[in-house]
Order: C-alpha cells, then structure tokens, then sequence
C-alpha cells in the first residue's frame, strides 16, 4: 500500500507542477497581451488614478483636474477651454486624446519612465510618476486676439515666430469646450453626438487639419520659384503675359480682378494680385520647378508633427500646363492648411528658411524640473535669402500700397498678401478669405511674428469675402498684439529704444477703438469702405472691393458647367483674384 | 522509508524521561509567526487603502493568537505527537483567507463578509479543539462507515428541496444562514471509503476476472462502492455542483488504487471521467457554458459584451506579475461576483504576485505532503486509507478551483480551502485538520502494543 500511496502523492505533485506551470504562463507570459487587453480596465484605472499634468499656456495652466470618484477617478478639466481646444484637444475617458493632450499623453499621463526619478524605477516599484506640465508656446493675448479676432466665423488662425518656429497662436473657430468630453457617461456620449454631428464641425482643428485652397496667398510660392530659377530677373521688369490669358492648351481665358495686368511686373503683380502675370509665371518656371519649390515650402509633406500631426497640403505633382497655370495662383488641386501658409509667410520674414515649427515649448515633471526641451530646428530652406529680401520689399508694398491696406500696423514694417479662393462645385461654395502676413518693428533686427488667417464665412454677403477684408484686420490684431509682447520683453535691455515703438501697438492712433480684445468694432467697417482708415489712401480702389463681384457673376454666366477639374478652371480662376 | 522506522520505534521504545519527537514547541512558534504574518498582511491592507493601520488591527490578532492557543493547547493536551506542521499551515492560509477578504470588504461595502467569516473560522476551530478532545482515535471512525454513507447521501441530497442559487442547488437557506452540507459530506464519505475498502482489502486486491490486461475485482465487493459514487455524482450533477462531483470522482479513484493498487482502476476511472465530463459538458447548459469560457475566456469581448468572469479573473493574476501588486492595490474586485469565494485566489495572485501565489500553492502542497506522511507511518490500513483520502480532498480542491480560475480547466464552482469566504467549507476544513492530526499523532507516536501489527503492515507494504 505504501507504494500506491507514494504514487498517488507524486500524482499531488503532478497537479502542483501543472498549476505552478500555468501560473507562470498566466502571470508571466501572457502578462503583458493580458495587461493589454482593451477589455482589461486595470490600465484605465491607474491612467486616471491621479490627477493628469497641466498643460501651460504663458505660465499659467490651461487645464485641471477633479476627482470624479468613480472608478476612473480624475477627470479633465478646460480653463477657458473652446479658446485653447485646438491647443490642447481633449482627454476624455471615453473617447481618447487629441493633440497635445494626444502628442504628450505618456508625459501627462505620468507613464513617461523619463519622470521617474531612477531609471526603471516606476518598472520596479509598480508606481507612476505623478504626471508632468507640458509647457506650450502660445502666447495668451494673441491667441485671445485670434480667437476674438475670428468671432465665431468658421475660420483659423495660425501665427508663428519666424526666427524659431513658436507658434504663438492656433486658433480654429468655432471651436468647442473640450471638458465635456472628460468623463464617462450618458452626458459625454451626448456631448460626442452633438460635437460630431454638428455642421459647423467645432471639434476640426482647422489650423492643423483642414486645408483650403490657398488662392493669391500661393502667389508667394510661385513668385519664389520664379526668383530662385531666374524666370524673373528684375521684379519691376515687365513680363511677358498678356491679359486676357488663354490657359496653355485650351480656349479658356483667365481674367483678372485687378488692371494694368498686361505686361506687368512681378512687383505689381503681387501688389495688386494679377491672376495672369502669377499663373504665366508659373508655366515658365515649369511643372517640376513648381513642384520643387512648393516642397521646399512644406506642401506634399505628410509627416510634419507640431507635435500633434498636420494634414497634407497639396501640390499636385502631375499636371497639364493649364492645370499648372491654376495651380500657380492657388487654385485647381492645390490646398494648404493655414500652417502651411503661416510657415510661407515665415520663409519670407525669416530670409528664406523656414523654422520646424512647434508648439510644445519643454516639458518639465511635476515638480518643475525639465524634462525635454524642443530645440529649433531648420525646416527647409525654402528660397534663397536674395529671394526673400526681395519677396519682403513685394510684401510690404502689398500692404502700404496695395490689396492689404488693412493689415498695416503704424510703426512696423508689416508685409502681407491677400487671397480669396473660390472652391465646391463650379465654385458655388462661398469664397475662402485668406491673409497671411508678417510684421516686424521698426527698430526690431528681424520680424517678430508670421500669421496665416482664413475665414470661411458662409453667412456674409459675398461682397465682404476677401482676404483683404476679413482676414487683414484679424491678422493686423494678431501681429499688433505680437510686436507689443516682442517689445515687453526686449524692454528691460533697450527700454529707451522700447519707448519710442511702444506707442504705436498699446495706443492704437489709428482710431480703430475698443481694446484688443474686440478687433470686431473695426471689422464690420472693413468691408464697408474700401480703405478703412488706413494712413495713406490708396490710389485707387482696392480690388478687394471689385474681386467677389466678379466670381458672383462668374457662376451664372455659365450655368452648364462641364463635370469635373477643368470645369473649375475658368471660375476657380477669377476666384483667386484680391 | 517512515513506516518501516515508526514501526521500529516501539521495539526500542525511548525511555522514560528522554523527550519524544514531539516537537510541540515548533508548532507554538510556527503558530505566533503564522499570526504575525495575518495580522502584518491586515496592518498592510489598512496603511495601502487609508494610509493608517486599522485600529483594530491588535484585536484582530489578539483573537487569531487566541483561537491559534487555544487550538495549540487542544493539540498539546491530547495529541501530542500530532505532525508540528499541520496546524500552523492551516492558522496562516485561514489568516491570509480573512485578510483578502477583508480588503476585499473595502472595496465591497454594502457587502462585508470578513465578520461573518471570522465567526465561521472560530466556529472551525472550536470543532477542531471538540474533534480532538473528543476522538481518542481514529479508528473508532471505521465503525461508522455505514452510518457516515447515510448521513452523506442525506446531506447532499437535503438542497435539492431548496431553491437553486447561481445555478446550483448545494445552498440550504435558514433564516439569514446559507448552508452547504455537500461540504460536509466529502468527509463523510471520505470516512466510508477508508473504512470499506480497508474492510475489504484482501477481496478487493484478489478476487474478481481478468479482462485483457486489467483485473477486476467481484461485483460483490466494488458494487456498493460504485452504487454509491454513482448515487453521490447522480445528486451533484443534478444539483449543477460540477466541482463537487470531480472532487468526489478524484476521491474514489485515488482512495481505490491506493487500496488496491490496480492501475486499471486508474485506466477505467479517467475513461469514465472522460466519458462523463463530455456528456455533462455537451447536455448540461450550466457546464456547457462554463467549458465554453475555458476554452475561449474571452469570447465576450470580440462579442462586444465586455469581460467575463474568467477573463476578469486572468487579468487579475497578468496584473500580479512577479511581485503582485501589493495587498490593497489592486482590482481584483473587477471580477465582480463570487470575488471573495470562488475567485479568491485571483485576489492572492494579483496583489502578492507568482511569490505569492507559489508560497500559498506550497503551504498547500505541505499539508497535503503531512497529510500523505501521516498515512504513510501509519500501520492500519483503515487509517491509511483516511489520511490520504482527506489529505487528497485537499489537493484536488486547490488543483480544481486554483485551476479553474487560472483557465487552467474549466471553472467549477469550489472554495478555495481556508481562504475562501464560506462558512461550511471553513467549518469542513478545520474537521479535516483535526482528523489529520488526530492520524499523525496515531502515526508519530511511540508505539507500546505488539509488532504483530506492524509486520503485518511490512510485509504488505512489500507486496
């Protein structure tokens, strides 16, 4: 009997060795595809088991936490939270994380082992680090003056300093309050529902994530290229470009919104934005001398991170020279998102290389220590600094004497350019208003700011879409509220040379009243009188004032329009017109 | 290699004065650390959850010491020879079974089971300290073989005549009690098959027709025992109390190859296990679900209905890791029902870790080796038979639940013995307890009767 019970014990043993075995499969093994089983609520639980990191705007956090006191226990919350949503997206227990709420979750989630105070330390102790401040380099009052600025329009804001990369303001309007997304729940999935199925799409980041066609403001792009391959020698030299222009390979002709754009120079044809002068341009320079110049500027780029991802902008890289000839005014395929033009606004300002723009300034652990600073770093060299000198002096003229009266701020030197781009099908949609610009004070070495403004204002009249009408005053806010903060903190070592620039930016002489906080009371006027207060009147009329009344009429000359692309020439043509 | 030195031990009996191997001062100490322990994991699990010892923390272990004294005294007094180890394992893993639950109750508080629990387990040891102040020896148990048969069919089958819970009749419901006889009745029968088989040995061993390789012994002699497994899985399958009824078949083939050493019995009992498992799993909806989830634990989450038990379960033990999370930290309590009872051990893995859960698979392990020791010093077959019977009720519980919730084998609803919330099967477990010691005490005690016995217990042992 001894035997059998020695055998039936060494069976026990059998049974321990099987379950010592599967318990180092189950706990060892298949620990981690356990552990990250989306169905395994253990993970959620210690992501909202602490308060999350705050994101910093200007020194002060945008973002808070409240304990819920539910299983997943601190929910997010939004300081002013439809103003910064582009900035900071949202962290919603239910549905995820958005931009920089998204880019830098390990990091303010507490998850990133860079916060642990040893290495492999959080690996060790089963802890996490409590979650760290993600510092941004938005500038409260622009961004504030942006958002203002837009006033509810559908429309985005993008400013960047030239020299580094910053951006100092993201706006994208109308936005939405991302703190209700935070928790879980009926009342979140309600929220969802409402914020995606809203026409007015507030929870697009449209700064980052939409593109537009570009229009004029891509005359820039073109203008670049045909400098840098020697296709313009002299910018005051008349070209070669009649006016009407017949589209290369077809009987389509392009108008012009503007006159005197027969022959004309580059220089006047960026003053006064001939569609003609750009789109023939273009064709010299030639399809692969236009594509390789919009790459420099960033286009066909999928992989920029700011550090949230922005959407493609567009050049297309096979085309007829019809389709070229469009594209070089910023029409046909061609689409930009208002970083991407802010960033050619940058080029120029910044002698043309473009800076990799950012918007996570450092990071730092909770208790202040840095983590991870962003360096500057090069983009692309997007024209050579001849290039850019001269795009400057085109710019400012734009804006002293020419289609961006509205963007000029006393005192600086401000170089802008208009756009208005036609778009939907046989260019029904209402026009895009776009401006970008940049500006730099009079006894400043270099430009302080280069902002992008779109706005896609379906409720105007026609009549006020213009680049020069809606966008300028916007962008004018933006980069007045730039060159205050640049003198503020270039006041402690030239105090003097500080005093002198200041009164123009806080004072405000040109009688546009209100603080900078309502740029509204100087819109509505905009529109209304072609040249709204501006310091030296204008010559002529401003085209901003004869460019919709075109591409209004445009539509109902030809009702039959044929199916797709070309179709779209002749009017989108006219369209970029301002 | 013990039995034959045990039975050497009277014919040169110690003598008088010269202290036995009794070796009650170990048990005493490996009691204090078995309480120092309890009550240091009831101290972790009130500093992890609210920062602060429980306040009472001391009267917790003052009263465990107590019941463990007491126990000790019992012990000393009439079983002094009783295996050191015995008692102490059975005080550690009852301990560390209030402390999981308890925080478990932290989590849970509309539900506090660890006071209920805590009366229970005093309860199991007052019945340890009755057991072996009363039973002298443990052979007087073999006279009531037929009795015990009778008392165990009539407790299994009393919960067929109330209401089923969680699908499964084992429940007797009185007032605010909920009752499982079918606990009490593994001991029963586990006294019935000892005292049968070893009352038939020598029939059982010999007689009977050969078919192929295997020999069968007479319809005389196995009938009644196969009428009565038969009868006790009849009742469990209708009663849908799956784990039972594999504890009760593991029972019987182990009780019975041990007595007769046929390997057939082995062949034959597995073949019919097999056969039965099927059947059951194929027909019986409960079963056929819970064989479902083993073999796809998470088949539930692709169908969008969230995490089963299971899985719940297996997620808990992935989380322990190595090291576990710590007592107090985790979220075992995910699992949601039954946390405290069936799932216990996913607390345990998930918050001491695989160290953890390894020193609670060996403290097991160790009684059932003390349990198999017992039997193996002893000389009479009926108590043999006993101490390995009750010391494989152990084993085959852990394997059956500690598998089950590991996905190991298809979950059966079972406690996990001493640690899970259950009053009956605590109750039950502290009676084993006493049973074994009460056999290792038979078994390591020097022996003044004559070495008749023991020869004859040699030379079958050499058959």
């Amino acid at each position: 009997m001894i035997r059998y019970i020695r055998r039936a014990a060494a069976l026990c043993l059998l049974l321990l060795a099987a379950l010592l075995v599967n318990a180092v499969r189950v706990m060892l093994v298949e620990a981690a595809e356990l552990d990250a089983n989306p169905a395994n609520r253990r993970t959620a639980i210690a992501r909202w088991a602490e308060p999350r990191g705050e994101i910093v705007v200007d020194g002060r956090p945008v973002t808070g936490s409240r304990d819920s006191g539910q299983q997943l226990r601190w929910e997010r919350t939004y300081r002013r939270g439809p103003l910064y949503a582009p900035v900071t997206g949202h962290a919603s227990q239910t549905y995820g994380t958005t931009m920089v709420e998204h880019a830098e979750d390990e990091l303010l989630s507490g998850a990133d082992p860079m916060l642990a105070p040893l290495p492999l330390w959080n690996d060790l102790t089963r802890g996490r680090s409590p979650g760290g401040d993600v510092v941004t380099t938005i500038r409260a009052s622009m961004q504030e003056a942006a958002y203002w600025g837009l006033d509810g329009k559908r429309g985005a804001v993008v400013a960047l300093e030239p020299s580094s990369g910053r951006i100092l303001a993201l706006v994208s309007s109308p936005s939405y309050e991302p703190g209700v997304l935070s928790g879980t729940g009926a009342d979140v999935k309600d929220a969802w529902a409402r914020l995606t199925t809203s026409p007015n799409q507030p929870m697009l980041n449209r700064a980052l994530r939409q593109t537009y066609p570009p229009g004029s403001t891509f005359k820039i792009v073109t203008a670049a290229a045909a400098l840098d391959s020697g296709v313009v020698r002299d910018v005051d030299a008349p070209t070669d470009t009649p006016d009407p222009f017949v589209l290369p390979g077809t009987r389509q002709v392009l108008p012009n919104e503007a006159r005197g754009c027969a022959d004309a120079s580059l220089a006047y044809a960026l003053q006064w934005s001939c569609n003609t002068v750009m789109a023939g341009l273009g064709v010299d320079v030639g399809l692969e001398g236009m594509v390789e110049a919009a790459e420099r500027f960033g286009f066909d780029d999928t992989t920029l991170r700011v550090p949230s991802w922005v959407a493609k902008s567009n050049f297309d890289r096979v085309m007829s020279p019809d389709q070229l000839a469009l594209s070089s005014i910023g029409q046909f395929d061609t689409t930009a998102t208002p970083l991407q033009m802010a960033m050619v606004a940058a080029a120029v300002a910044n002698t043309g290389e473009i800076a990799q723009p950012y918007l996570v300034d450092r990071t730092t652990t909770s208790g202040g220590a840095t983590v991870d600073r962003t360096p500057r770093r090069t983009y692309r060299q997007a024209m050579s600094a001849a290039t850019a000198f001269r795009l400057q002096r085109l710019m400012v003229r734009a804006v002293e004497e020419g289609t961006g009266t509205n963007a000029a701020i006393p005192g600086a030197r401000v170089g802008g350019k208009t756009g208005t781009a036609q778009h939907g099908f046989g260019n029904t949609g209402t026009p895009y208003a776009w401006f970008i610009a940049w500006a730099q004070a009079e006894d400043s070495a270099r430009p302080a700011v280069a902002v992008a403004v779109v706005v896609e204002d379906a409720e105007a009249a026609r009549a006020d879409i213009s680049g020069g009408g809606s966008a300028a005053p916007i962008a004018r806010d933006v980069m007045r509220e730039a060159l205050r903060l640049e003198a503020e903190s270039r006041g402690a070592p030239g105090a003097r040379g500080t005093r002198a620039t200041e009164p123009p930016a806080p004072a405000r002489p040109r009688g546009a009243p209100g603080a900078r906080r309502a740029p509204e009371t100087t819109r509505p006027a905009a529109p209304a009188s072609p040249a709204p207060a501006a310091p030296a009147a204008p010559a002529r009329p401003a085209p901003d004032r004869t460019v919709p009344a075109a591409p209004r009429g445009a539509p109902g000359e030809r009702p039959s329009a044929p199916a797709r692309k070309p179709s779209a020439v002749p009017r989108g043509a006219p369209g970029s017109g301002g | 290699m013990t039995a034959p030195r045990s039975t050497d031990a009277p014919a040169d009996a110690p003598p008088p004065g010269v202290r036995g191997p009794k070796r009650r001062g170990v048990e005493l100490v490996l009691l204090l650390g078995a309480v120092l322990i309890s009550v240091c994991g009831y101290a972790e699990v009130g500093l992890a959850h609210d920062g602060a010892v429980p306040p009472d923390a001391a009267r917790y272990g003052a009263g465990l010491g107590l019941l463990a004294l007491l126990a000790h005294l019992a012990v000393r007094l009439r079983a002094p020879y009783a295996d050191p180890l015995l008692l102490p394992i059975a005080v550690l893993l009852n301990g560390l079974g209030l402390v999981l639950i308890y925080r478990l109750d932290l989590e849970t508080p509309r539900d506090q089971a660890a006071t209920p629990q805590l009366v229970w387990s005093t309860l199991g040891v007052a019945l340890f300290i009755v057991v072996v102040l009363l039973l002298r020896d443990h052979r007087a148990l073999q006279g009531y073989a037929y009795v015990s048969v009778a008392a165990a069919l009539a407790l299994m089958i009393l919960p067929i005549f109330f209401p089923a819970v969680n699908g499964a009749r084992i429940w007797i419901r009185i007032g605010g009690l909920s009752f499982q006889p079918g606990e009490f009745a593994k001991i029963l029968l586990a006294v019935f098959f000892a005292a049968y088989l070893s009352a038939n040995l020598s029939a059982l061993a010999y007689a009977g027709r050969r078919i192929w390789r295997f020999q069968f012994p007479t319809w005389r002699v196995l009938g009644p025992i196969v009428a009565i497994w038969l009868v006790s899985v009849g009742v469990l399958v209708l009663e849908r109390d799956l784990g039972t009824s594999l504890l009760f078949f593991g029972l019987f083939v182990i009780m019975l190859y041990v007595a007769t050493g046929r390997t057939g019995w082995i062949a034959i009992g597995l073949l019919l296990a097999a056969a039965g498992a099927f059947l059951i799993g194929s027909v019986e909806p409960h079963v056929h679900s819970r064989v479902e989830d083993w073999l796809d634990p998470y088949a539930s989450i692709r169908a969008g209905d969230g995490p089963g038990q299971l899985a719940q379960s297996l997620f808990a033990f992935a989380a322990g890791g190595m090291l576990g999370t710590g007592l107090g930290l985790g979220h075992s309590v995910l699992i949601g029902f039954a946390a405290k009872s069936d799932f216990i051990l996913a607390t345990a893995g998930e918050e001491l870790g695989l160290a953890g859960l390894c020193a609670l698979f060996l403290l097991y392990a160790l009684f059932v080796a003390r349990g198999y020791r017992a039997g193996l010093a002893l000389r009479d077959p009926f108590g043999r038979l006993l101490a390995v019977g009750l010391a494989s009720i152990v084993a085959l519980q852990v394997f059956v639940i500690a598998g089950g919730v590991m996905g190991l084998i298809p979950l059966t609803g079972m406690a996990m013995p001493f640690l899970a919330q259950g009053g009956s099967s605590v109750v039950t477990n502290w009676v084993i307890v006493a049973l074994l010691v009460r056999i290792s005490d038979s078994a390591r005690a020097p022996r003044p009767e004559s070495a008749d016995t023991g020869e004859l217990a040699r030379v079958e042992a050499g058959r």
